[in-house]
């Protein structure tokens, strides 16, 4: 009895080690097969300056997306990040400008909006991960409110129009986006320290586990003594941290924030974790899949910039079909793999 | 809610016939309705509202302006019964939020005989406004473009950064690119930057990568144009004789030109402020002894250092 469990296990084991693999090949392809297309479009596209600005620019909706890869895995979701980003990105400007006479316009005036900026990532993940465990509303609808909040809040800091930052503090700050070391710019350091952290935490660690566990099956999660809602809120204080990596790259970038900041940044972030092969339902999370997600969202974009063969007013539709079909690449449920397997 | 508001039409109706006698009767009342800033154009708008009614109210002690911001089309269609059953205005300036849905409100307020400015965006249906009040989007496109002829010879190469597609960008680009037409100056590309810093920024640093030899750019927008200029400096492609043209009138970068800034040396005006001019001219339709109706189309004057300081406005959020 025991033997037969144990060599049924030992071939589900080899059956998901198989699909596992598809499931990492296939964003991985889909972003080759863009890489082509783009070098094949313009010799450019692989020029130095131009990966580096597409590595850079996928930062932002990267680290967010290691975030989300979490909650989304534990069976949540956070449609508040992209609002999140904008009113974090405001407070810190409107701290710094008044910590002027105080403190002056040095590093310690940027430290200062730094850690702010994390406290209230921490403290708006916390609210939301609250509210869906201890306040029993689907997470859906939490962050649905939060994100009217988060947003109609930028625009009242600002006046309804754009908040600038300190001519001063921009230049102490600027080098954290234009700056780098070893030929790569910081905000992909940033990028990359946070997904070799996120990746693992999901994947060498109880945490990671439990997440997925709870993500499979909540129920069964709570029966085995695991602490459901302290979980379940981590993952969103994780969300609101990876929200303020991304924003304390942001800032330097333009030095401003406005009502328009951040609008849509929810949706790309959902979109790089599935494209990733995370399961949008929860209990399977990919942080590296997550990664080649949003490098392949960024690439899009940055193609369509590179060619005039697509009329502009194409752009949604080429972004919707490629984001289909890298999708349908990487469920690889209706290939031959699996009924060999069966 | 249409009780509620017939309940308050009824209270302000009684305290009006208990007070009537009392208040100086013969007050001209002007309903000011647009829509609740969320950007920044708009909240420039909402300042340039709120000074021209300090001002009128300041100069005719018998004008009463009532502004008022509305959040969507619905919001400000129940604004407009309530200027005329509350308040019973005389004059309505009015920049509606869509043509389609708030012109049978308008409608409805001449009706009750009020006298009508619409500002900026049109009626679906002629014929119902006393004045119209407006920007020229044509001619921002063309004041660009022949900027852009007087600076630049045959052969040079410029990029184009365009709006939200809407007819309003439709009507910028074309008089632009109709204007350029024959200078011999190349359009290498065109897209969409949304009117948007962060767009404009990241689809200037591709046409960067993409073309490497750039003389000019048209933002059509200072929102973009800022956007642009931080991807040129952070290429390093900012000198060289490169300019950039934005659009509207940002206080920024107006204050930009004034200082002589190489990389932006001009603005094409699409100012907020036309609201103001809609408050004055609906002013003098009830006070004045010149006729007012008609269509007021505002020029898109070009902004150079000598012009600079008549349209900065320090204190405006725009």
């Amino acid at each position: 009895m025991t033997m037969m469990t144990a060599s049924q296990e030992a071939a589900t084991k080899k059956s998901r080690r198989f699909s596992a693999d598809f499931k990492t090949l296939g964003p991985a392809v889909a972003l080759l097969i863009l890489c082509l297309v783009g070098f094949l479009l313009n010799p450019a596209f692989i020029s130095e300056g131009n990966i580096t600005n597409l590595l850079t620019r996928s930062a932002f909706i990267g680290i967010i997306a290691v975030g989300a890869t979490f909650v989304i895995t534990a069976g949540g979701i956070d449609l508040s990040v992209g609002s999140m980003a904008a009113a974090i990105a405001g407070v810190m400007i409107i701290v710094m400008d008044g910590l002027v006479d105080t403190l002056g316009t040095g590093v310690l005036t940027v430290l200062t909006g730094c850690g702010l900026a994390i406290l209230l990532g921490i403290g708006a993940g916390w609210i939301n991960g609250a509210l869906t465990t201890k306040g029993k509303i689907e997470a859906f609808i939490v962050t649905l409110g939060t994100m009217g909040i988060y947003r109609s809040l930028v625009t009242y800091f600002a006046d309804g129009g754009t908040l600038s930052l300190d001519f001063e503090i921009r230049g102490t700050y600027r080098p954290v986006y234009y700056e780098g070391f070893l030929g790569l710019p910081f905000p992909v350091w940033v990028f990359i320290a946070v997904a070799i952290c996120g990746w693992l935490l999901l994947n060498r660690t109880a945490f990671g586990r439990y997440c997925t566990a709870i993500g499979s099956n909540e129920a069964v999660a709570r029966y085995s003594a695991i602490k459901v809602d302290r979980i379940k809120t981590m993952t969103y204080i994780i969300q609101g941290l990876c929200v303020s990596f991304a924003t304390i790259i942001y800032v330097p970038r333009l030095g401003s924030a406005s009502a328009t900041t951040g609008v849509l940044w929810e949706l790309e972030a959902i979109a790089a974790v599935i494209i990733g092969g995370t399961v949008l339902k929860g209990g399977y999370g990919r942080i590296g899949g997550t990664i080649l997600g949003a490098l392949i969202l960024t690439t899009i974009g940055n193609i369509l910039n590179f060619t005039d063969m697509i009329s502009n007013y194409l752009n949604g539709t080429m972004q919707g079909l490629i984001i289909i079909v890298a999708v349908l690449l990487q469920r690889s449920d209706w290939t031959f793999g699996k009924k060999k397997d069966a | 809610m249409l009780m509620r508001r017939a309940l308050q039409a009824v209270a302000v109706t009684g305290l009006l016939a208990f007070a009537g006698t009392a208040v100086a009767q013969e007050k001209i009342k002007i309903g000011v309705s647009y829509p609740t800033p969320t950007h920044a154009w708009a909240s420039g708008m909402n300042w340039h509202a709120e000074q021209a009614e300090k001002r009128l109210e300041a100069l005719y002690p018998d004008v009463d302006l009532i502004l008022v911001n509305s959040p969507d089309p619905g919001a400000q269609a129940s604004a407009l019964e309530d200027l005329v059953s509350v308040h019973a205005i005389d004059a309505l300036v009015v920049l509606p939020f869509e043509s389609e849905p708030l012109t049978d409100p308008v409608l409805n307020v001449k009706k009750s005989g009020a006298w009508i400015t619409v500002v900026d965006r049109g009626l679906s249906q002629p014929g119902i406004e006393d004045l119209y009040v407006a920007g020229n989007n044509p001619e921002l496109g063309k004041v660009s473009a022949t900027y852009m002829k007087g600076r630049l010879k045959e052969g040079d190469n410029i990029v184009i950064l365009r709006g939200i597609p809407t007819v309003i960008d439709n009507e910028r680009f074309d008089a632009f690119m109709a204007e350029i037409e024959g200078s011999g100056i190349n359009v290498l590309d065109d897209k969409h930057a949304n009117w948007n810093r962060d767009d404009g920024f990241e689809v200037m640093q591709d046409f960067l990568s993409r073309f490497p030899d750039i003389d000019a750019v048209w933002a059509q927008d200072d929102d973009i144009a800022i956007g642009v200029v931080a991807a040129l400096k952070q290429a390093g492609r900012d000198g060289d004789g490169m300019f950039v043209v934005g659009g509207a009138g940002m206080k920024e970068i107006i204050k930009g030109v004034m200082d002589g800034d190489e990389l932006m040396p001009v603005d094409v005006l699409y100012p907020p402020a036309m609201i103001a001019t809609a408050m004055d001219a609906t002013v003098n339709a009830l006070k004045s002894n010149g006729p007012v109706a008609g269509r007021y189309i505002l020029g898109a004057t070009l902004v150079t250092k000598e012009n600079a300081e008549n349209y900065y406005f320090p204190d405006s959020p725009f």
